[in-house]
């Protein structure tokens, strides 16, 4: 495992972004992660606000990495998974914890997506990957381009695979996105990204 | 609108001109979000950039008034999260019905619905003329609200469904009179309320209780923050009280957490062991 990461801070952060008809790309990713993982990995995704033990059910299923439903200043660790709470906006309080916060919604939506991204790319600038996934809504985009000036990676799943391509285009119109790939080659793709992270990391 | 006017050193500023100038202390709040309701201030009041928004502040107290309203999230309702409630109804009353007088403090109450959510509580287990409930904010606004006991009437349908599902059996329209587009609600319950303002960050406790409400509060907090104001809670609770916070809010991650005991861990309810 990556050997070259020095502090808690290095490690490399995955945040992942998903609305209407994301649930099984999301799934598919967790089950292409190799146990252990050299990397932090953030769930966010729209959802109704009573569905949570259920999801969390769903995704822990899907690999041996232990999946955590994020609660207010919880520590953010490599080689987890975390999921944004409904009804709350998930932030980056420190390099290893998290904040929570119940203000306005944006793109209707909490969790929002733009806001964690842009969250997570002020804290890990060239450390972040960031993947949009399928979804009829406009939030992501923003947070995927803010990824991307900040020197992270950007992936957006194939629209012409999405079951709503609306969210990936939106990004792919904003000029920020590095690769499009079909959201049943996603995961893949980015155990190869994280393969290569883990043998010249950035610093 | 997500946008990032303000960047780290410019929190700083803004945070210690705010103490100097108003005797605020934000500095223990979680950076974050405080950063991210700044972010969107500027963009709702329209200010061309942190500059303006940081004179304004400076010059117009009138608009420091507003931004402290802004920045501290005041969103609540009645038996915001009913199982909670339900839990409270069920096993915490009983647990302490039998003291002869019952000390209930909630800390960052906001407007009040979770006070008057706790009095019909109390009225309904026949415990309220023994108990006293004291309603504290930062806010004196919030405060001024609790005073009235006067709530809109567009709230009332969620509030009663609340009530409902947190296992009140009344028909919950008894305990108010509508008036216009309010629901005003009755004297009986106020009369064991006791507001006060009251900073978390910089009061100290006034009494000792059997049960502490806190809840969607400390998650504005930093760590450190939060071990100062749970510390706090400790002492102010009797051995075998009650401390409740907000849903996603937990005592694990936190200074005082072998001091409590959580009975059921799919609810935000500890009891003082130690
Ligand atoms: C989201 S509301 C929570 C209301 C209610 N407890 C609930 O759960 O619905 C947060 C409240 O915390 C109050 N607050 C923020 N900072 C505070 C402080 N330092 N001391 C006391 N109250 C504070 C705010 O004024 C606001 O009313």
């Amino acid at each position: 495992m990556a050997q070259n990461i020095v502090g808690d801070c290095d490690w490399p952060v995955v945040v992942i972004g998903g609305s209407a008809g994301s649930l099984s790309v999301v799934t598919g990713i967790l089950s292409a992660l190799p146990m252990p993982l050299a990397a932090k990995i953030i769930v966010v995704l729209h959802r109704k606000n009573t569905s949570d033990i259920i999801l969390l059910a769903l995704l822990s299923k899907k690999t041996a990495l232990p999946v955590i439903e994020v609660e207010d200043k919880e520590e953010l660790q490599p080689g987890h998974i975390y999921l944004t709470p409904p009804d709350y906006h998930l932030l980056i309080e420190t390099c290893n914890s998290f904040s929570l916060d119940s203000s306005d919604r944006v793109h209707y939506s909490r969790p929002s997506i733009d806001v964690t991204f842009i969250s997570v790319a002020e804290m890990f600038r060239n450390k972040v990957i960031g993947i949009l996934l399928s979804g009829s809504n406009g939030d992501g985009a923003k947070g995927l381009a803010y990824i991307k000036r900040n020197g992270g990676t950007t992936l957006v799943q194939n629209p012409e695979t999405a079951e709503f391509p609306f969210m990936p285009q939106q990004a792919i119109n904003l000029n920020c996105v590095d690769m499009i790939i079909n959201g049943n080659e996603i995961g893949n793709k980015l155990v190869e990204i994280l393969g290569k992270l883990s043998i010249s990391p950035e610093s | 609108m997500e946008s990032n006017y303000i960047n780290d050193d410019q929190l700083d500023l803004l945070l210690n001109e705010l103490a100097s100038l108003y005797g605020y202390d934000f500095t223990g709040y979680a950076r974050s979000s405080m950063k991210r309701r700044v972010n969107r201030l500027i963009i709702v009041d329209k200010f061309t950039n942190f500059e303006a928004l940081l004179e304004t502040i400076k010059n117009d107290s009138t608009y420091f008034r507003r931004f402290v309203e802004e920045i501290t999230v005041n969103v609540t309702e009645m038996y915001r999260d009913p199982s909670t409630f339900k839990m409270i109804r069920e096993k915490v009353l009983p647990a302490i019905a039998t003291q002869p007088f019952i000390r209930i403090w909630h800390a960052g109450c906001s407007t009040g619905e979770e006070v008057y959510s706790m009095a019909i509580m109390l009225h309904e287990a026949n415990l309220l003329h023994k108990s006293l409930i004291y309603a504290t904010d930062l806010s004196s606004l919030a405060i001024e609200n609790i005073k009235q006991g006067i709530f809109p009437l567009s709230q009332i349908a969620k509030d009663t469904e609340n009530y409902l599902a947190s296992g009140g059996k009344n028909n919950f329209s008894e305990y108010y009179t509508v008036k216009k587009d309010t629901a005003i609600f009755n004297q009986n319950l106020k009369t064991k309320i006791i507001t006060a303002t009251h900073n978390l960050v910089s009061d100290s406790s006034f009494n000792e209780f059997q049960l502490i409400f806190c809840r969607n509060v400390l998650i504005y907090f930093n760590k450190s923050l939060q071990d100062r104001v749970l510390t706090l809670f400790d002492e102010s609770l009797e051995t075998l009280g009650f401390l409740i916070l907000g849903t996603k809010e937990n005592i694990r991650f936190t200074k005082v957490a072998a001091k409590f005991s959580q009975p059921d861990n799919t609810q935000k309810i500890w009891r003082k062991i130690l």
